[in-house]
């Protein structure tokens, strides 16, 4: 597969490189270490000059307003926007704006009236509640949510958990199953209110990442309109199945993006601190682990790409999805950690930033679904047959 | 599983204390004398001397001040969001330390008093 840069990606991603490094690492130098948000002020002005670039809201649609940038060169911009200290989770703070949820472009035209331009517009914000304290991985099985149809209406009763952006969201995109017979093809989505009476949030999940953290969810009872169905009653699971392939590939390009800066690190670090009179660079047990941070920083690249540019010349991506998700957070982990090995103990310092890539690559490896899922994918579309 | 307030014991802001205290990241509230808290607040990754030079600093602003409790966790911001809505579902706004951030940009949990079984 040939990724030659055409003259316009070569300069789309000059222009991010520079974002990146002139306005967003300076700012980091007087942040707290785990801050996922940038001041207001400065927020405000880094996002007028993504509008000016014509970068905002990278991932809209071209139809509804969005630049209309392909998944190749987008996931070669994410490569660039993750190289900072909150780059995983907060690439760029936010301030190339959001997408809002892809579900929402599957509604009907009163509900995109009411959830998809609102959260397009800066108006509202969503979160998307697929998980149960019952498992993340089987959704189609462990999925105990259940929504029961009373008139018009709906009554919803249960939990979710480790949800991100619930306590701060106007509205979620929830699953619940409406047919306890039918298995994964008795799960519907329904488009719940925060203010809706019934919907709590219980509390915030305390996990290795500090900021963008998740939140537990309660139902009890939850009275939604016939109206808020999102897509078709029992059709619930190919919505959140389409969305988890997708979501593969930009989060494998955050691992990618992270990986990329803690390797530059890592050499200049070896090219600049001597022991024994000499430079790290020059003993070889530095430089295999830098060489086997390039091995692994390539393959999780060229994985990413090919992933990127099936999805967009239209052709099946699940599998290449799947294992550029497993390839890059397990390489990416890798990478941090040797960076680290090669700094010493000011690795371990939050005067750098390798110690929150560690700390939050480790969550990659199970965020999106884990990746023994991802391997089973792959085993299932490369052997055939549906085994667990 | 812990609570989702910050059960510690009170104890006085004075400088004695405050140069026992440990220098690792953590969450504190800082309180006047009859426990109407001021700030919530955490010691985080710039902090000097963590919980020991964030506390002091903190309670130099409020010249009500008069204790403080913390508590020892990496986990700083999010448990620091977490007391942030804690207080507001408790008391309808922030603690006059915290105004200035927002309550928009500050979570909603249902632990208030509208809800029986939050803790």
């Amino acid at each position: 597969m040939d990724f030659e840069l055409s003259p316009e990606q070569k300069l789309i991603l000059e222009t991010v490189r520079r974002f990146v490094r002139e306005e967003i690492e300076p700012l980091e130098a007087d942040l707290d270490p785990d801050a996922s948000e940038l001041p207001p002020h400065h927020r405000e002005r880094l996002v007028a000059m993504t509008k000016e670039l014509g970068f905002y809201g990278l991932d809209i649609p071209e139809e509804y307003g969005g630049p209309g940038i392909d998944l190749v060169t987008r996931t070669l911009m994410a490569f660039e926007m993750a190289q900072h200290r909150a780059g995983l989770y907060a690439p760029c703070y936010g301030v190339f704006g959001g997408a809002g949820l892809a579900q929402l472009y599957e509604a009907d035209d009163g509900q995109k009236e009411r959830y998809l331009y609102p959260v397009l517009r800066g108006e509202k914000r969503g979160f998307f509640a697929l998980t149960e304290p019952s498992g993340g991985s089987d959704p189609a099985r462990a999925i105990r949510t259940t929504a029961v149809r009373d008139g018009d209406d709906w009554i919803l009763d249960g939990e979710k958990t480790f949800i991100s952006g619930a306590d701060k969201a106007d509205f979620g995109i929830v699953f619940a199953r409406t047919d306890p017979e039918l298995g994964r093809k008795g799960i519907t989505c329904f488009l719940v209110d925060t203010d809706m009476p019934g919907f709590r949030v219980r509390r915030i999940v305390h996990t290795l990442r500090s900021t963008h953290y998740a939140a537990e969810l309660e139902f009890n009872r939850v009275r939604v309109p016939g109206r808020n169905v999102l897509g078709e009653v029992n059709q619930g699971f190919a919505i959140a199945n389409d969305r988890l392939s997708r979501n593969r590939i930009p989060y494998a390009a955050g691992c990618v993006g992270v990986a990329l800066k803690a390797q530059e690190m890592a050499i200049a670090y070896a090219k600049t601190r001597k022991t024994f009179g000499d430079y790290l660079s020059t003993r070889q047990a530095v430089q295999w682990m830098i060489v086997d941070n390039e091995i692994d920083l390539r393959t999780a690249r060229a994985l990413t790409l090919e992933a990127a540019a099936r999805a967009d010349a239209g052709k099946p991506f699940r599998t290449e999805a799947a294992i550029c998700k497993l390839v890059a957070s397990e390489g990416a982990s890798r990478v941090v950690d040797r960076s680290m090995q090669i700094h010493g103990g000011y690795g371990m310092t939050k005067d750098l930033p390798l110690e929150r890539w560690y700390r939050e690559l480790r969550i990659r490896r199970v965020g999106e679904g884990p990746n023994e899922i991802q391997r089973l994918i792959v085993a299932r579309d490369v052997i055939g047959g549906s085994f667990h | 599983m812990t609570g989702v307030r910050l059960a510690k014991p009170w104890l006085d802001l004075d400088e004695a204390v405050i140069a026992a205290l440990p220098g690792q990241l953590g969450v504190y509230e800082i309180a006047d004398a009859k426990g109407g808290t001021l700030e919530l607040g955490f010691a985080g990754g710039r902090s000097r001397f963590g919980l020991r030079s964030a506390i002091a600093e903190a309670g130099a602003k409020h010249e009500a001040a008069a204790r403080f409790r913390y508590e020892v966790t990496m986990q700083y911001w999010s448990r620091f969001e977490e007391l942030l809505a804690v207080y507001l579902a408790d008391h309808g706004e922030l603690p006059p330390g915290n105004a200035d951030r927002g309550e928009q940009r500050v979570g909603r949990l249902g632990v208030g008093s509208s809800c029986a079984t939050g803790d």
